[in-house]
């Protein structure tokens, strides 16, 4: 066991944990954060993604005692229903989720696809956000909301 | 209230309720064991309608929406029979305390079936409120009004009650006729009658939008995954290494180093918990097990379908026959055959199932996220040998569902541990639990023949199904030997063989349809094990029978929208035929036509099926790489008549999100095994549609009927999807693909 700080959507936290145990968890269970997920728990489908230093990871398969003083943004710490980051505000007005699950990778992923590209084309978004699972086949839904945040 | 309110804010907000214990999903439970529970049969009004004191309605249904918005479907129609806006309904869903059995998410029949039976509660509650509002205000019922729960005199506004002040807080006591059917079929009635279509103000209106979509946005929804009770304990499963052996020895000095650990051992079944999860994942992996040395169980894949042709049929269902089938063969001038084949497929929901059971002497609480609370009940209730009523089901938001997944098992696995431990604990399935070991959709071959006279006249037609078993342990988790515990804890198998007929309304003279099903590779704990997923052999059924018909039609050298213009007897299947050929710009063409445009083939595919009294006709149009074979599905153009259309954009939604699904399922998926397991065991083994693979555009017509009842909409259009992509495939490249999937394998195979 290990003491291990994390910054964590901008507050600084002290998790013991086994340095090889996945961030996800320490996010979770040792933080009862409730938005990033367990989906596959390698690397297959993003429903743990969070941002590190505004880099979308994988946060079941990065080690805890990686991430240093990294900055880790969750979905609940890019914005609030009074002040809604744009990805988020789209996501909501297209009514995006069936369940769910998957959010996290999507929206994530689209949040850092914007910052260092704010009006990709249709393909550029597929690229971007390729690789992520969504099982109840709401990807267009997710395409029209992405486009949306980008004209936003 | 808010639109974004959810269930516990809104029960504790409307002040007639005391919570009093502070356990997820538990304030509902306790809530409603005060405000509703003292009458919850099927036969009372207040098991469906409840009026807060604020004047707003509940609506209490035995069923779970599992993401589409079927709730928003109930809150419209609740909305428009009892005068109240939308935002002033809500709705408690399947929980085994506060509703009574409606079974669960099953069959597209939230709408179709609960939405009814809510109607007609709504309709009497409604009705009860005026009868109560004119004693109050003195004036005959024929004299009131009623604008969003407000009841006033016509013409003498200021005369006036709301449905808050007549009742709000308290429940109705009026008994509903009930037709004695509990699940699915279970219909009540009143004295009322609905509202004419003409009458409504939400229902058919696009507009009302989900709830609770911002919360998950902003990752304060309450999922399955978060759920944790005091003192609970991390469980996890350990599966065999080659499907049916079980465990004979366990060395739990392997885990002696992770803190905490206890290992639960009986019979078949072995699991562990941990105070922790991530030591409850490592030591799963890190305990050895020693197995029973097994034959290998299955076949070699490449002979499935041979195995299948040969098996010895458990249950034969001669669905139709009618006319001189066997005469019109032996007099036809041509007999156009051929088989089809469909693979086993996985669920693989977005994420394993989770589950929470509080297994105690006298009392189990479970918390799931599966489509079936009620089922859930019981089935644990009797592997623990307690009345129903000694469990509590609460039912929470899982990862998605589409019929009997993982769920039930990860259930009965949490409560078999908690037994053993006497701990609440939470079992959160890894990958492979998911996909390797989730209940599969049944593999199958379906045999189709048709007689054909001398003009081209098709006389006869003869279409036969024979596969595992859409049911090999039934549809859920209703008893324990249909869940993996109840398997590896040695409950007797029951199992039911049935698979199913086409439903299309084909008119040739003489017509034979059968199904025939075929006992499981292995009959106990299996990996193979085969129940429903999204129309239960629906699809394998109708990719075989809406390819044959392309077959058919240019074997006849007829046009495909022709030939069911021709041959389809039913008006409504003829208008979906009929709209989506228009909408999709359908050339007539007989044969492929094999368009080059660049570096692909172009083509159109046209497939139709009715399920219930849903009928949807569907063209894909693809594009297929003419070096690498691969298929795009580009375009899809839907025609969907669902009866009377409740919420519009959901529906529409809903379609959108089932075709880029079952188009996935008919390009990509099929569950891979050797001899001795499934290898299919994540999303690599077992991969779906990519971002990337998606449609460019779903182009969806619904066709209206608000003087016809509502069907269902969450399955309909999965049956034909896979046959109007075969049949496109065709149109592109002259390759006709008779197994599932359309790969690009099988397409350079068909040009080698």
């Amino acid at each position: 066991m290990a003491k291990i700080e994390l910054n964590v959507n901008g507050k600084s936290h002290t998790v013991e944990a086994e340095p090889d145990m996945p961030l996800l968890y320490a996010l979770r269970d040792d933080l009862g954060m409730k938005e990033p997920r367990f989906g596959c728990g390698l690397a297959q489908c993003g429903a743990c993604t969070v941002l590190m230093n505004g880099s979308p990871v994988r946060s079941c398969v990065t080690r805890v005692d990686s991430v240093g003083n990294a900055k880790i943004t969750t979905l609940a710490g890019l914005g609030t229903p009074e002040k809604p980051h744009k990805v988020q505000a789209a996501f909501i007005e297209e009514q995006v989720p069936q369940c769910g699950f998957c959010l996290n990778g999507w929206v994530m992923t689209s949040v850092a696809l914007l910052e260092k590209n704010p009006r990709p084309t249709d393909s550029q978004i597929r690229e971007a956000l390729s690789g992520l699972k969504c099982r109840c086949g709401t990807h267009m839904s997710i395409l029209r909301a992405v486009k949306r945040a980008a004209q936003a | 209230m808010t639109l974004q309110m959810n269930r516990r804010e809104f029960l504790a907000g409307s002040g007639a309720l005391v919570v009093s214990v502070l356990l997820p999903g538990v304030q509902n439970a306790a809530a409603a064991t005060q405000a509703s529970r003292h009458d919850l049969k099927p036969d009372q009004l207040s098991s469906y309608i409840s009026i807060n004191q604020d004047g707003s309605a509940v609506g209490w249904v035995g069923k779970v929406d599992m993401g589409q918005g079927t709730d928003i479907g109930w809150i419209k129609i609740i909305a428009d029979e009892l005068d109240l806006h939308p935002d002033r309904v809500s709705m408690v869903q399947g929980h085994t305390e506060e509703t009574v059995d409606q079974g669960g998410a099953s069959g597209s029949t939230g709408i179709w079936r609960a939405g009814l039976a809510l109607r007609n509660a709504a309709a009497e509650a409604r009705l009860t409120l005026v009868e109560m509002a004119a004693a109050k205000l003195g004036v005959a019922a024929d004299q009131l009004v009623v604008d969003n729960g407000v009841v006033s005199v016509k013409g003498t506004p200021g005369k006036k009650t709301t449905y808050g002040e007549l009742i709000g807080g308290k429940h109705f006591n009026v008994q509903l006729e009930w037709n004695k059917q509990y699940g699915n079929l279970l219909l009540v009635k009143g004295r009322a009658k609905p509202k004419a279509a003409s009458e409504y103000k939400v229902v058919g209106k696009p507009g009302t939008r989900r709830r609770g979509i911002a919360a998950k946005l902003y990752g304060t929804a309450e999922n399955m995954v978060d759920v944790k009770v005091p003192g609970m304990l991390h469980g996890r499963v350990i599966r065999p290494p080659v499907a049916g052996a079980i465990p004979v020895a366990v060395d739990e000095a392997s885990v002696k180093n992770i803190p905490g650990v206890k290992v639960v051992w009986q019979k078949g079944f072995i699991g562990l918990v941990a105070p922790k999860e991530w030591d409850a994942v490592r030591a799963a992996r890190a305990l050895k097990v020693t197995w029973s040395d097994v034959k290998p169980p299955f076949p070699d894949q490449k002979e499935i379908y041979n195995h299948i042709r040969k098996a010895k049929v458990m249950k034969r269902d001669n669905e139709q026959n009618v006319g001189d089938v066997d005469a019109a063969f032996a007099g036809a001038a041509r007999v156009v055959e051929a088989t089809y084949e469909w693979p086993f497929q996985s669920h693989a929901s977005m994420a394993p199932a989770c589950a929470v059971a509080d297994v105690r002497a006298d009392q189990i609480t479970v918390w799931t996220g599966g489509q079936k609370p009620h089922h859930c009940r019981d089935g644990v209730a009797l592997m623990f040998g307690l009345p129903d009523e000694k469990v509590i089901v609460h039912s929470m938001v899982g990862p998605g569902s589409y019929g009997r997944n993982d769920s039930g098992d990860a259930t009965m696995d949490a409560a078999v541990l908690s037994k053993a431990v006497g701990k609440p604990v939470r079992v959160q399935y890894m990958r492979h639990d998911g996909t390797q070991w989730d209940p599969k959709a049944p593999a199958s071959v379906h045999t189709a023949r048709a007689a054909v006279d001398k003009d081209g006249k098709v006389l006869a037609w003869h279409y036969e199904s024979k596969g595992f078993s859409r049911q090999e342990f039934f549809r859920d988790e209703g008893k324990p030997e249909r869940t993996l515990a109840g398997q590896l804890l040695d409950w007797p198998l029951k199992p039911v063989w049935l698979f199913g007929p086409p439903s299309e309304s084909y008119k040739f003279d003489s017509r034979r349809l059968a199904s025939e099903t075929i006992a499981p590779l292995l009959d106990r704990a299996s990996p193979l094990r085969t129940s429903h997923f999204r129309d239960p052999a629906g699809p394998q059924v109708h990719f075989g029978v809406e390819s044959f018909m392309d077959e058919l039609a240019i074997a006849t050298n007829t046009d495909a929208v022709q030939f069911r213009m021709q041959y389809l007897s039913n008006k409504a299947d003829l208008a979906v035929v009929k709209t989506v050929a228009e909408k999709a710009n359908w050339q007539p063409h007989v044969g492929a036509r094999k368009q080059l445009r660049g570096d692909v083939y172009v083509g159109q595919g046209l497939a139709y099926a009715v399920r219930g009294g849903t009928r949807v006709a569907v063209v894909a149009e693809v594009e297929v790489n003419r070096n690498t074979g691969k298929v795009w599905a580009r375009r899809f153009y839907v025609a969907h008549d669902c009866g009377q259309v409740i919420a519009p954009d959901l529906v529409k939604q809903t379609l959108e999100a089932q075709i880029v699904q079952t188009a996935s399922r008919a390009l990509m998926e099929e569950v891979k095994f050797d001899n001795r397991n499934v290898t299919s065991t994540d999303w690599n083994t077992y991969p779906i549609f990519d971002i990337k693979d998606v449609p460019e555009t779903i182009d969806i017509t619904l066709l209206d009927h608000p003087e016809q009842p509502p069907f269902g909409a969450g399955e309909a259009t999965v049956r034909p999807l896979s046959a109007a992509l075969a049949n496109a495939i065709f149109d592109a490249t002259g390759v006709r693909l008779r197994q599932l999937p359309l790969t690009a394998e099988k397409i350079k195979a068909g040009w080698a």
